[in-house]
C-alpha cells in the first residue's frame, strides 16, 4: 500500500497557494492593467520572471533568504517564531512566489481586454472603484479567472526544483508528490512512482480539459 | 449654467496639438461640437466628465466648483452629476437591460425611473435581456436611458449614433430629443453629422485643430454668407456626374438625394464628401460649401 500523505500535502498546498494568489492577483493585475506609473514595466518583468528562471535559482535565493543564518530569516524566526527553510509554511511562500505569474498575467490579459469604458461608466454612476471592481470588471472577466485559478492549481501541484530546494523532503510536511516520486525512483521502487506519476497524470489532465470545456463553450455564448 | 475652459496638449497623428477652449452654456440648452476627428470633441467631454484631467481648467456646473487647476480643486468623475454615453455604449455584458439602469442609480434615489425610463424608450419588451442580444439600435437606447437614470445635470453623447444607418438614426434622435425636453436635461453632443446637428441642437461649436472657430446658431455657424432663399437644406455631396456641358451633383440630404445642376467653374470648388447647403433662390439653384 502506497503512502497518501504526499498527494493529501499536495493538494492542500495547491488550494492553499491559490486562494492566496488569487487575493493578490486582483489588485496587482488591476493596478498593472490600468495605473500609470513609472515602476509597471519593473513590477510586470518580476512578476513574469518565474516562468522564465530555472526553478533552482529561485529555490536556492529563497533558501539563503529563509535561513535563520540571514537577515530575512533571522527577522521572522525572531519576531514572528516562523522558520520558512523545510517547513510546510516555506513550501507557500515559494510557491506563492513560483506561481504569481500563473494567475496574475490571464488576470492581466482579461482587465486588458475589457473596454476601458466600461469601468469608465461605472464612475459615471458614482460607484466606487471597488464597486466596479466586484459587480462589473471581474463578472466580465470570469473566463479568465477561472484559467488563473486552474492554472496556478495545476501549476504548484506540478512543481518540482523550488519545493527541493526550500523545502527538502520531510515526510507530511514538505515531500509532495513530485518529490515522493522522485524518491521513490531513486531507491528503485518503480511501481510506486508510476502509481503517484499516474494520479498526477490524469488529476492534471482532467483539470485542463474541464478549463478547455467551460471557456470554449463561454466563448460561443458571450463573444461580444 | 456651465462654465467651461480648459487647456491641454493632445497627442496625435500629426504631433502636439494644444487644446484650448472657452465656452458657456445655458441650463436646458442642446449644445453640439461639431469638427474632423481629431479636433479634440472628445477630449472636451472627458475633461468636463472628469475622466481626463487637463493641464489648466476651470468648471463650473450651477454655481457648483468641479475644476479649477489654479485653486488646485479636481472633483472626482464618481462626485459629478453627469450621464455618459460612450461611443460603444460601454453596457455592462453580465447584466440584463433592466439591470444596467438599476446599476446607474444610488441606494437613495428612486426606483420608479427605471420603469418610466423603459417605456419612455420602449424597452420593456427587452427589459431581461442581456446587452449581446440585442441590435445596434436597441443598445444605443439602453446606453441613453441608462445615462439619464440617475438625473444628472449634463447629458453628454460622444458620437452615440454614428455606428447606426440613416433611418436608425432618425428615429434615435427623436428618443434623444424626446428625453432631453422630458427630464429637462443639459445636454452636449459630439456629432459630425450636419442634419442631425441642425435638428437638435440649439447650439453649436465648431471645433479645428483644438480651437473653437465659430459658437452660435446651426444656421449661423454653417453658412459664410446669409443666403437670402426661399428653401435650403444641408448635406453632403455623393456624387458628382458630367452631363453634356453641366454636371449634376448628387446631394444626400437626411434619407434623400437632391440633384443639383451646377456649371463647370462652381464645380472646381466641390469634392465628393464635402458638406454643403443647397438653396432655391426662385429659379436658380444654388450649391456652396459650408464645410
Amino acid at each position: 500500500m502506497i503512502d497518501l500523505d504526499p498527494l493529501w500535502l499536495t493538494v492542500k498546498l495547491a488550494l492553499i497557494v491559490t486562494i492566496i494568489l488569487f487575493v493578490i492577483a486582483v489588485p496587482l493585475a488591476y493596478w498593472l492593467a490600468y495605473s500609470k506609473s513609472r515602476f509597471k514595466t519593473i513590477v510586470e518583468v518580476i512578476v513574469t520572471l518565474p516562468l522564465v528562471l530555472p526553478p533552482s535559482v529561485l529555490g536556492f535565493y529563497l533558501l539563503i533568504a529563509f535561513s535563520p543564518e540571514n537577515t530575512l530569516g533571522k527577522f521572522l524566526d525572531h519576531y514572528f517564531n516562523l522558520r520558512l527553510v523545510f517547513t510546510f509554511e516555506g513550501l507557500i511562500v515559494a510557491s506563492v512566489l513560483y506561481s504569481l505569474p500563473f494567475m496574475v498575467n490571464p488576470i492581466l490579459a482579461g482587465f486588458k481586454n475589457l473596454p476601458a469604458s466600461l469601468k469608465e461608466a461605472s464612475f459615471t454612476f458614482g460607484k466606487s472603484t471597488f464597486t466596479t471592481l466586484t459587480k462589473i470588471l471581474l463578472p466580465n472577466i470570469r473566463a479568465s479567472i477561472l484559467t488563473g485559478i486552474v492554472m496556478t492549481f495545476a501549476h504548484t501541484i506540478g512543481e518540482f526544483g523550488v519545493v527541493l530546494m526550500v523545502g527538502g523532503s520531510i515526510p507530511k510536511e514538505t515531500r509532495v508528490v513530485s518529490i515522493a516520486i522522485y524518491d521513490e525512483v531513486e531507491s528503485m521502487n518503480y511501481h510506486n512512482a508510476n502509481v503517484y506519476a499516474a494520479i498526477l497524470f490524469v488529476f492534471t489532465f482532467l483539470i485542463l480539459l474541464g478549463v478547455y470545456i467551460v471557456n470554449n463553450r463561454k466563448r460561443n455564448i458571450s463573444l461580444l | 449654467m456651465i462654465k467651461f475652459r480648459a487647456y491641454k496638449l493632445l497627442q496625435t497623428a500629426e504631433g502636439k496639438m494644444p487644446l484650448d477652449v472657452s465656452f458657456n452654456l445655458e441650463k436646458g440648452q442642446f449644445l453640439s461640437l461639431y469638427g474632423k476627428s481629431g479636433a479634440g470633441k472628445t477630449t472636451i467631454l472627458r475633461i468636463l466628465s472628469g475622466l481626463t484631467n487637463a493641464e489648466k481648467s476651470f468648471i463650473e456646473v450651477d454655481n457648483e466648483l468641479w475644476d479649477d487647476s489654479e485653486k488646485k480643486k479636481h472633483i472626482a468623475v464618481q462626485k459629478r452629476s453627469i450621464g455618459f454615453v460612450f461611443q460603444d455604449y460601454a453596457l455592462f455584458p453580465n447584466l440584463t437591460v433592466k439591470e444596467n439602469l438599476e446599476f446607474a442609480l444610488q441606494k437613495k434615489d428612486n426606483r420608479k425611473i427605471i420603469n418610466e425610463l423603459l417605456e419612455l424608450m420602449e424597452l420593456g419588451q427587452l427589459q431581461n435581456n442581456k446587452p449581446i442580444n440585442l441590435s445596434g439600435g436597441q443598445q444605443q437606447r439602453v446606453a441613453l436611458a441608462r445615462a439619464i437614470a440617475h438625473q444628472p445635470k449634463i447629458l453628454l453623447l460622444d458620437e452615440p449614433l454614428s455606428a447606426l444607418d440613416d433611418e436608425m438614426r432618425f428615429k434615435l434622435q427623436d428618443y434623444i430629443f424626446k428625453a432631453h425636453q422630458y427630464y429637462k436635461l443639459t445636454t452636449i453632443l459630439v456629432s459630425h453629422h450636419l442634419p442631425e446637428i441642425f435638428r437638435l441642437s440649439d447650439n453649436v461649436i465648431h471645433l479645428d485643430k483644438g480651437k473653437i472657430i465659430k459658437h452660435g446658431k446651426p444656421g449661423e455657424v454653417f453658412s459664410e454668407q446669409k443666403v437670402s432663399s426661399k428653401f435650403k437644406v444641408t448635406g453632403e455631396i455623393i456624387e458628382i456626374k458630367k452631363a453634356d456641358i453641366v454636371y449634376i451633383v448628387s446631394v444626400l440630404s437626411e434619407n434623400n438625394i437632391i440633384k443639383v445642376i451646377a456649371p463647370k467653374d462652381e464645380i472646381n470648388n466641390l469634392k465628393i464628401g464635402q458638406k454643403v447647403l443647397v438653396a432655391s433662390k426662385a429659379f436658380n439653384p444654388l450649391i456652396q460649401v459650408i464645410y
